[in-house]
């Protein structure tokens, strides 16, 4: 394979990488915006969302539509679970304690995700069939589309929803100013919930969408949101946009550091961008600084 | 001529379009009761945070016993002598009462790390010193059988006295109080005053943000207000009170 | 120390001095007691930093590695002296503590955790990948037993060297505790900006304490790796990092006490979760998600709490 079709490969394996860190910086966005704190059990709602979705094919034979929705609606359940058992009751307690609670949703998915399915990866068949498409040199799976598609319409859904209902208003207000929102009447814990809710089903749709290109085991979690919540940073936390941008941003540069410079080392560079990220400017590229250092941290 | 132990020159600090200090210029003599007064917003905290180093100012300088402060760390501004209180407290709540003061003895104690470890002689000898002066401030400011309770547990009137306790141990030559008053009732304000006095007794000279009138004119030698980080008025209390734009900057206020 | 912690030291040394006599010979549980100790030296460590400083690191799990690693290689494969591989192992930890703790410690709350949580990850990732240095996820082998005018170091008497550095660096950090660096420690917890208003160079004694955490830490995996004698990326991993959290965050990390019995039940557990290794996961974070709820301050505090309320 020349240069041109390499760099096409690694183009499209980047996006398709880019789609699933995007939602996942999706999901931390909308929590931290509601609530000022991250989740990091939401590599556990992508990983839920791969598994039960095996799931529902292979145990409970669904066709793939209603799998899909039944896996959604499973993992939102569990997001919104975990926010009233979890979540709601600390609401008051020390940021360490918030930061640990999270943590230990996420043992706890995985430990439970262990439980059932054991440490073995898992698949999925294409959405479409395994014929590849040949584009400028370079061997495309059909899925990558899938992946693509319902990522652009998750993203689209949701800024639809933030910018044209009433709900999602509520939360963009919410996340700027909790205290001025509960005074017009609007419901903070509800709308923290709906994030948790959101979240999760974003999560979901991103393990069932690259399951089938990737396999999902039991603990991918962690490593999918370290590198969502790389893509939430350097989009600017509290910045939707941002955040999809740079999941796209990192899929490609991880992508392109695999292929060109060694894939055993490709997580540790999407990680080292985070740390960049971090240590120059926790506002991200899209985010301000002022705005930030106003934050609750 | 009294000596100058703060001098403020055209100090500025803009918050993007904001003004929050716009060409301020003042003096504090040394040994005197200076009180900051202004509606809200007027930018009383903020002076304060660029006078200690929190926030960097965006012109202008601030000489503090000769030397030039801007650039400094705020811990660096500290160890210079120039001590502080908060408006929202800013107390150790999972420390003592004693041990906050202690706290404040920090910078004037030097065991480090391997001296600390192996409690060394002098570190022994620096931590009985070190409890020895706290308790001290904690006599002089009425706290002292209250010792060994956690911070949190007093009161708020009490709370502000340790915070000023704090700042006393170590042993500052200007002490910034940032509303005080703030909270407390009659009887504590009272008792506020008067450690105010005892302070300037002790030779330690009193910058004071505080919106209680009355607290301001009994204890101030000198008063500056400042309105939309502008001087509007700077001079003794019976001058201030009678000056036209003081009054009508706090025309609606509550005094 | 503080006249409290002198009864507490006391049954510590009292237990060590009687131990050979209850213990005779049973070689299980002298192992588990070895791990408790070393997991309890790193946990201590993390004690002052997480409890005393109020900071975080979910990625302690790389200093401990960096020790081990440090020792493992020097001693296995260069054939040097176990002491340079000890002090190879601090300096390094310690040094890449400095470099990585200067920019991260200045990070708020999350931001802190996760990069630090980025960090022990990138050095997983380093450890299963330098191959020809660590052996990458095969492992090091052959890593040789300490040894003492001639004895080599296993068994008891290397539980008893375990637990004496243990005790050497619970009389150290108690030390510290009371002293004005430990006040320091504890105001800048309670609030950073009054303690920059009282002198203290909040920065500075934010990264003393992690480089502090980090070389408790790799002085821990030296130790490790000449008891284990055989060490893979596998005992470092997040999973690692997080468990020593829990050790403190469940003992209870306002008190090194706490921490020390956090790594205990934390050490013994996985022996008795060992039939159930499915189980086991789920089990951390269903402990560690009863212990936040219903015991927030530590297991120690809530067994005090029960005492006083019983004497009432």
């Amino acid at each position: 394979m020349d240069l041109i079709s390499q760099l096409c490969q690694y183009l499209f394996t980047g996006l398709t990488l880019g789609s699933i860190y995007a939602l996942v910086a999706l999901g931390f966005t909308m929590i931290y915006g509601a609530t000022g704190i991250i989740n990091l059990a939401q590599g556990e709602f992508v990983m839920l969302g791969g598994l039960i979705m095996v799931f529902s094919s292979t145990v409970l034979h669904l066709p793939l539509f209603l799998a899909f929705i039944f896996t959604v609606i499973v993992v939102t359940l569990l997001g919104a679970l975990f926010e009233r058992l979890a979540i709601h009751p600390l609401k008051n307690a020390s940021l360490i304690t918030l930061i640990m609670i999270t943590l230990a949703g996420s043992i706890l998915f995985r430990g439970g995700a262990m439980f059932i399915w054991g440490k073995d990866p898992y698949g999925l068949p294409a959405f479409s069939g395994d014929r590849p498409w040949y584009l400028w040199g370079a061997t495309i799976q059909p899925q990558i589309f899938w992946v693509l598609g319902i990522t652009g319409g998750a993203v689209l859904g949701i800024g639809l929803f933030f910018s044209r209902t009433l709900t999602g208003k509520a939360m963009i207000a919410c996340a700027c100013n909790p205290l001025a929102a509960r005074l017009l009447g609007i419901n903070v814990w509800k709308l923290v919930l709906l994030s948790f809710a959101l979240s999760a089903a974003l999560g979901a749709i991103a393990g069932i969408i690259i399951t089938p290109i990737t396999l999902m085991e039991y603990d991918r979690g962690p490593m999918l949101a370290l590198k969502g919540f790389s893509a939430a940073v350097l989009g600017g936390l509290g910045s939707s946009m941002g955040a999809v941008v740079a999941g796209f941003l990192i899929g490609l540069i991880e992508s392109l550091g695999a292929g060109l410079i060694s894939s055993g080392y490709k997580d540790a560079l999407a990680l080292l961008v985070l740390l960049i990220v971090l240590w120059l400017k926790p506002s991200g590229i899209l985010g301000s600084a002022e705005e930030s250092a106003l934050k609750k941290f | 001529m009294a000596e100058i132990i703060l001098e403020v020159q055209n100090l500025r600090k803009f918050f993007g379009g904001l003004r929050a200090i716009d060409q301020l210029n003042f003096v504090v003599a040394r040994g005197k009761i200076k009180s900051i007064i202004g509606p809200n917003g007027a930018g009383k905290t903020t002076l304060f945070n660029l006078l200690t180093g929190i926030i960097p100012p965006t012109a202008g300088t601030v000489q503090f016993a000769g030397k030039i402060l801007n650039g400094l760390k705020p811990h660096a501004i500290a160890r210079l002598g120039i001590g502080r209180t908060f408006q929202n407290l800013e107390l150790f709540g999972n420390m003592t009462v004693l041990e906050n003061v202690m706290v404040g003895r920090h910078l004037r104690t030097k065991a480090g790390i391997f001296s600390a470890a192996l409690r060394l002689p002098q570190m022994r000898q620096e931590e009985k010193a070190a409890k020895r002066q706290a308790l001290a401030e904690l006599h002089f400011i009425g706290l002292a059988d209250k010792a060994n309770f956690l911070a949190t547990a007093l009161p708020l009137g009490e709370q502000r006295l340790l915070e000023i306790a704090r700042a006393l141990a170590t042993a500052p030559q200007l002490l910034l109080l940032d509303e005080p008053a703030a909270g407390l009732n009659m009887r504590e304000t009272a008792k506020l005053a008067e450690t105010i006095f005892r302070i300037r007794e002790r030779g330690i000279t009193v910058l004071l943000v505080e919106h209680d009138m009355s607290l301001v004119m009994e204890v101030s030698d000198e008063i500056l207000v400042l309105n939309y980080g502008r001087k509007v008025a700077e001079g003794p209390p019976r001058e201030i009170q009678r000056h036209p734009e003081v009054i009508a900057a706090y025309l609606g206020e509550e005094a | 120390m503080a006249k409290k912690d002198f009864y507490p030291l006391l049954i510590i040394i009292a237990g060590l001095v009687l131990f050979p006599l209850l213990i005779r010979g049973n070689e299980y549980f002298i192992t588990i007691l070895v791990f408790w100790g070393i997991n309890a030296i790193i946990a201590m460590g993390l004690c002052l930093l997480m409890g005393y400083a109020g900071q975080i690191s979910l990625g302690h799990a790389a200093f401990f590695g960096l020790g081990a690693y440090s020792s493992g290689i020097l001693t296995a494969k260069y054939a040097l002296s176990p002491i340079w591989g000890i002090i190879w192992g601090i300096t390094l930890a310690g040094g890449i503590a400095y470099l990585v703790g200067k920019p991260t410690l200045r990070l708020k709350g999350h931001y802190m955790a996760v990069a630090t949580l980025g960090i022990g990850e990138i050095f997983y990732i380093i450890f299963n990948e330098l191959i020809p240095l660590t052996g990458g996820p095969s492992g090091l082998s052959g890593i040789p037993l300490l040894t003492i005018g001639g004895e080599s170091l296993e068994g008891l008497k290397f539980f008893y060297l375990v637990w004496i550095v243990l005790l050497l660096l619970l009389i150290f950090s108690l030390n510290l505790i009371n002293s004005r660096i430990g006040r320091a420690w504890r105001a800048i917890h309670g609030s950073e900006l009054g303690a920059l208003t009282l002198g203290i160079d909040v920065a500075r004694y934010k990264l003393q304490i992690f480089v502090l955490s980090a070389i408790y830490a790799a002085l821990a995996g030296s130790l490790y790796a000449h008891f284990v004698t055989f060490i893979s990326p596998s005992s470092f991993s997040l999973m690692f990092s997080i468990l020593l959290l829990m050790m403190v965050v469940i003992g209870g990390a306002e008190t090194l006490w706490g921490a020390l019995l956090g790594a205990g039940v934390l050490t013994l557990l996985p022996e008795y979760l060992r039939g159930l290794e499915d189980f086991e996961v789920l089990a951390y974070g269903a402990i560690l998600m009863v212990v936040l709820l219903f015991m927030p301050r530590g297991i120690l505090f809530a067994i005090k709490k029960m005492l006083w309320r019983s004497k009432e």
